[in-house]
């Protein structure tokens, strides 16, 4: 009787969820408390935070993945709207951290409007075109840009180049899925390579700096080129096979920095090798085939374009961080996903996943 | 209706199909980025693996260089002359320094830092690389030692070390003799590259400059020790994996007596001139003076202009060694080494009497050549001539040898030439010769390079184109009380391994024995123990001695007289007084001691110079310490403490 009980529970609970993304992120969940449990040192107190952390993530998703999409997709534009006034909240009176504007201080706690836009902006845009699906115009198109510049825009001047580029990322994902001409898409670069010195000189002189010294880190190996300089150090120096778990020695002499956070990928790398990395490109790849899957079958426009803006999302989190870490991207600050420790990247990240699985969920209209 | 509902359809299905295209070029796209994303690995961990692999050594391990004690300076009799010790020093390293101007900014709260201090740090930091730590302050106090160490953490890149200082107790006393280390300097570290000693000076910042810790160095220097280190990112060491223990450097036992030096010191008080004292049986320098001397401490950190301009300003040169590298015409002291070229020359004989009258006058000239007592001495053997110190019985010898058959004998000992002792800078002085008299006057032209006849007159009394330094005079008596034979003066005697306390001695053995007769030394000796006794010109400081004595005074003239006018001390500007000079050794069967003294400007050497002698043969000889200066002598610790305590010094480090 009790077992037949927790079985119609377990059937609760399981039964909005994805199992192969539920396989997926579990085996990820299992490297990043491995590479954790190393990065911070052998001590478990960031590990019970990630715990705990993750355990609030999976209750939204779970609850996220057994609501149907259509509900979700109404709370769309209530939450742009807001989430747009709080940036100009921002820019009215934000926190200042090294010379960043990116939060407002609720007194308690601090957060990071940009945040909400990760997943607000791919929603209103998706919601837009759902809306106007019979009878697109090309100047959708426009309002939809605009409606992805406005945000984008205000984070960049924050500055904060890094997730503007990722919200920015998100929406084209949606103008992608919902058909922007491929002329438009190729202009769109060209007009872009052409542009690069303007935005050259519109850049900050940090992000110059990076942008410098991705091209060349030994130009200032004591200064801007450190951190990248020592991360690929630790990631070379890891080799095919790595040097162990526990055993990085970049890592436990202090050499990589924000190795639990945006550098985590390098602590692993140090210690698990080419083979380590090779497993996390796989998991990573598996998880957004099985969006690509879940987009592929989306019944509704809005499904479809909310699941490949979510899942081309993640891929272009994954590749960026491991890209900066690995020294072909500049260095912005963008974790790893699922992997990085940092409860608000962690929720918004399992909020997507959430979404992801209830657009994957068969239902009966 | 039914149509455009069917356009929608088909419109719908056209869409789905750009769908699909649309998600496996998104696809591909990412499959390609993963592609470059492990190419990129593929070059960072299997390509590049064995360049990062030793990156990632070289960030882990450093070699830390443990620094060797300097070597001791110590006396012939253990007493410590220049020691370390240890003291706090507050150093920073620029390239770990954010903000260097803010953090010097906040130490000064914590440590007092001078003027001088910021200064000299400025000129270091000119001077240094980047990674190069630089002392902000030398020689903390314990309170402000404890105050930076209470808050280092607020300072990455700041460090409290304990570190060995030198020091040289007898300052002055001993400036000439030991020198002074410093900071090495541009050029220093070039030649030391170039010596391929680079390694053995890492975390080195002190090397001699001058004197025995310049000449001595690489015994005193020692080999430096490395350990090697896993150190952080912060450069904070986290465990020592390997060590190689330093050899401390060789401490230096002199020759140099620094209780005799002291008794020197105090009889010269405030007068200039040079002293120096030679053990006869081995060329070992038992004293070795040159007044005035600085205090070499103060060079030790970087002296400040302004002392330093004081110092080379001040008239009476202090920064020179004078026993080294004053040359002085030797006067009346050079006249037993006249009469060993005269008797070898064969011009007269032991008991031959000749003229000293009071003037001596060229054939065929009317230049007067004066001689001291105006109204001569009548008829005189060579030793009474050298005993009344007679110059018209010297021009006269000196007009029959000619200068070919004078320079070649007093060359012998060692006048006009190095002595070889164990000091930079020695110089060579002139011994005049037809030879040196045409290069000399190379440039000046023909006429001004022949040897004149007239030339070697002045030569017999030691005056004209001879120059020698107090050094030479030294050795040159020595070598005469040491009838012939030739020692290298030197101040170190033995070299001690601090570790194995075994003690190597330097080479004493002679370099040469002169061919001359012994009958020749012992007539010329005997002459010089008559210059003290009664008739003498020595005689005022003869009397009473318990020892045999023999010397010789001299008076060197720093101007040259007119004709017709009498030297007037008085009336001469004090520098251009007349230097006193007296040369002497004793027992004179065998010896144990010889000096040569000047006094400069200081006249006539009978009364300045040689009571000088007298005493410090007394305090030597017999242990008696002269009355005059028995309150002012320095107080100098029993040995036997000293070098335990010594002992300690090199224990802690």
């Amino acid at each position: 009787m009790s077992s037949q009980l927790i079985k119609r529970l377990w059937q609760q609970i399981k039964d909005p969820l994805d199992g192969w993304l539920m396989l997926f992120l579990g085996l990820i969940f299992l490297l990043s408390l491995l590479v954790l449990y190393s990065a911070s040192g052998q001590s478990f107190a960031k590990i019970d935070n990630k715990l705990a952390y993750t355990a609030l993530a999976l209750v939204i998703m779970w609850v996220l993945a057994r609501t149907r999409p259509q509900v979700i997709m109404q709370f769309a534009p209530p939450i742009y709207i807001v989430g747009l006034l709080l940036l100009i909240a921002v820019h009215v009176h934000g926190v200042t951290v090294n010379g960043s504007t990116r939060w407002l201080s609720l007194g308690f706690t601090r957060i990071q409007p940009s945040e909400i836009m990760k997943i607000a902006l791919p929603m209103t845009i998706a919601w837009f075109f759902q809306k106007y699906e019979l009878n697109l115009r090309w100047w959708h198109y426009i309002i939809a840009g605009m409606l992805i510049m406005l945000p984008v825009a205000l984070i960049l001047k924050q500055p904060d180049l890094g997730t503007a580029t990722l919200i920015l990322a998100a929406g084209f994902f949606v103008l992608f899925f919902a058909g922007l001409s491929w002329r438009v898409i190729f202009g769109g670069v060209v007009a872009f390579g052409a542009s690069l010195p303007v935005i050259w000189h519109m850049m900050h002189d940090y992000q110059q700096k990076r942008v410098l010294t991705l091209i060349d880190p030994m130009s200032d190996p004591l200064g801007a080129g450190y951190h990248i300089i020592q991360s690929m150090i630790a990631i070379g120096s890891g080799g095919p096979l790595g040097k162990g778990w526990l055993n990085g020695t970049q890592t436990h002499l202090d050499y990589i920095p924000e190795r639990t956070t945006d550098f985590i990928f390098a602590v692993y790398s140090e210690e698990f090798g080419m083979i380590g990395n090779l497993i996390l490109v796989a998991l990573y790849l598996l998880i957004i085939s099985r969006g690509l899957m879940i987009t592929a079958r989306a019944q509704s426009m809005y499904g479809r374009l909310m699941a490949g803006s979510i899942t081309l999302s993640f891929f272009v989190y994954a590749f960026v961080n491991m890209g900066m870490v690995s020294g072909i991207l500049p260095v912005v600050g963008v974790p790893l996903p699922f992997v990085s420790y940092g409860g608000t990247a962690t929720v918004i990240l399992f909020i997507g996943t959430g979404m992801l699985m209830s657009i994957g969920k068969p239902r009966n209209k | 209706m039914r149509r455009a509902k069917l356009t929608a359809l088909k419109n719908l299905r056209s869409e789905e199909h750009q769908f699909q295209l649309r998600l496996i070029a998104a696809y591909c796209f990412m499959l390609l980025m993963f592609v470059l994303l492990i190419s990129r690995f593929v070059w960072l961990q299997v390509v590049q693996y064995q360049h990062f692999t030793t990156l990632a050594q070289n960030n882990r391990i450093s070699l830390v260089p443990i620094l060797p004690n300097r070597g001791l300076i110590l006396d012939r009799n253990g007493v410590v002359l220049a020691q370390n010790y240890s003291s706090y020093t507050l150093e920073l390293t620029p390239n770990k320094i954010t903000n260097l101007n803010a953090t010097i900014a906040q130490l000064g709260t914590l440590v007092d830092l001078t003027p001088r201090d910021l200064k000299r740090f400025k000129k270091f930091l000119e001077d240094s690389k980047d990674f190069e730590t630089i002392p902000l302050k030398v020689k903390l106090s314990d309170e402000e030692a404890a105050r930076v160490a209470a808050n280092i953490w607020r300072f990455p890149g700041v460090e409290v070390k304990a570190r060995l200082f030198r020091d040289y107790p007898y300052r002055e006393m001993t400036s000439h003799v030991l020198g002074y280390i410093g900071r090495i300097n541009t050029a220093e570290k070039q030649q030391l590259d170039d010596d391929d000693k680079t390694t053995n000076y890492r975390g080195t910042t002190y090397i001699g400059k001058t004197g025995l810790e310049a000449v001595y160095e690489d015994q005193l220097h020692g080999t430096v020790g490395f350990e090697e280190v896993e150190t952080d990112s912060g450069g904070r060491a986290i465990r020592s994996l390997k060590r190689t223990p330093p050899v401390n450097g060789n401490n230096l036992k002199l020759a140099l007596d620094i209780r005799l030096q002291d008794v020197a010191d105090k009889l010269f008080g405030n007068r200039r001139g040079a002293l120096v004292a030679i053990d006869p049986s081995d060329g070992g320098v038992l004293a070795f003076l040159s007044k005035p001397g600085f205090d070499p401490n103060q060079f030790i950190d970087g002296i400040d202009s302004q002392t330093w301009t004081t110092l080379n300003a001040d008239w009476q040169k202090p920064l020179v060694n004078r026993a080294l590298r004053g040359i002085y015409p030797p006067g009346s002291t050079f006249k037993p080494f006249m009469a060993m070229a005269a008797l070898m020359a064969g011009i007269i004989k032991p008991g031959d009497l000749r003229p000293a009258p009071g003037v001596f006058v060229l054939p065929g000239s009317s230049h007067q050549f004066r001689n001291d007592n105006p109204r001569g001495n009548g008829m005189v053997t060579l030793d009474k001539a050298i005993a009344v110190s007679s110059d018209t019985f010297f021009y006269k010898l000196a007009w029959d040898l000619g200068i070919d058959r004078i320079s070649p004998i007093v060359g012998q000992f060692g006048l006009g030439a190095k002595t070889g002792i164990d000091l930079d800078g020695e110089a060579i002085g002139v011994l005049p010769s037809k030879e040196w008299k045409a290069k000399r006057f190379a440039r000046a032209g023909a006429i001004y390079q022949k040897w004149l006849p007239a030339d070697v007159v002045s030569i017999g009394i030691g005056q004209g184109f001879n120059s020698y330094t107090p050094l030479q005079m030294a050795n040159a008596v020595t070598i005469l009380a040491n009838d012939g034979k030739v020692f290298r003066p030197h101040l170190v005697e033995n070299i001690v391994d601090v570790k194995t306390g075994k003690s190597r001695s330097v080479d004493t053995t002679p370099i040469k024995q002169l061919p001359y007769p012994q009958a020749y030394f012992d007539y010329v000796k005997m002459a010089m123990q008559e210059v003290l006794q009664p008739g003498g010109t020595g005689a005022a400081i003869g009397t009473g001695l318990t020892y045999t004595m023999a010397g010789k005074t001299g008076t060197a003239q720093v101007v040259a007289i007119k004709q017709g006018v009498k030297y007037n001390a008085s009336a001469t500007s004090e520098q251009n007084r007349d230097h006193a000079w007296f040369v002497a050794f004793a027992p004179v069967d065998k010896p144990k001691i010889a000096v040569a003294v000047i006094v400069e400007n200081a006249g006539w050497g009978a009364a300045a110079a040689a009571p000088i002698a007298r005493q410090l043969f007394d305090f030597y000889l017999t242990g008696k310490v002269p009355a005059s200066i028995a309150d002012q002598l320095t107080t100098i610790p029993k040995p036997a403490i000293v070098q335990k305590a010594a002992s300690d010094v090199v224990a802690t480090h």
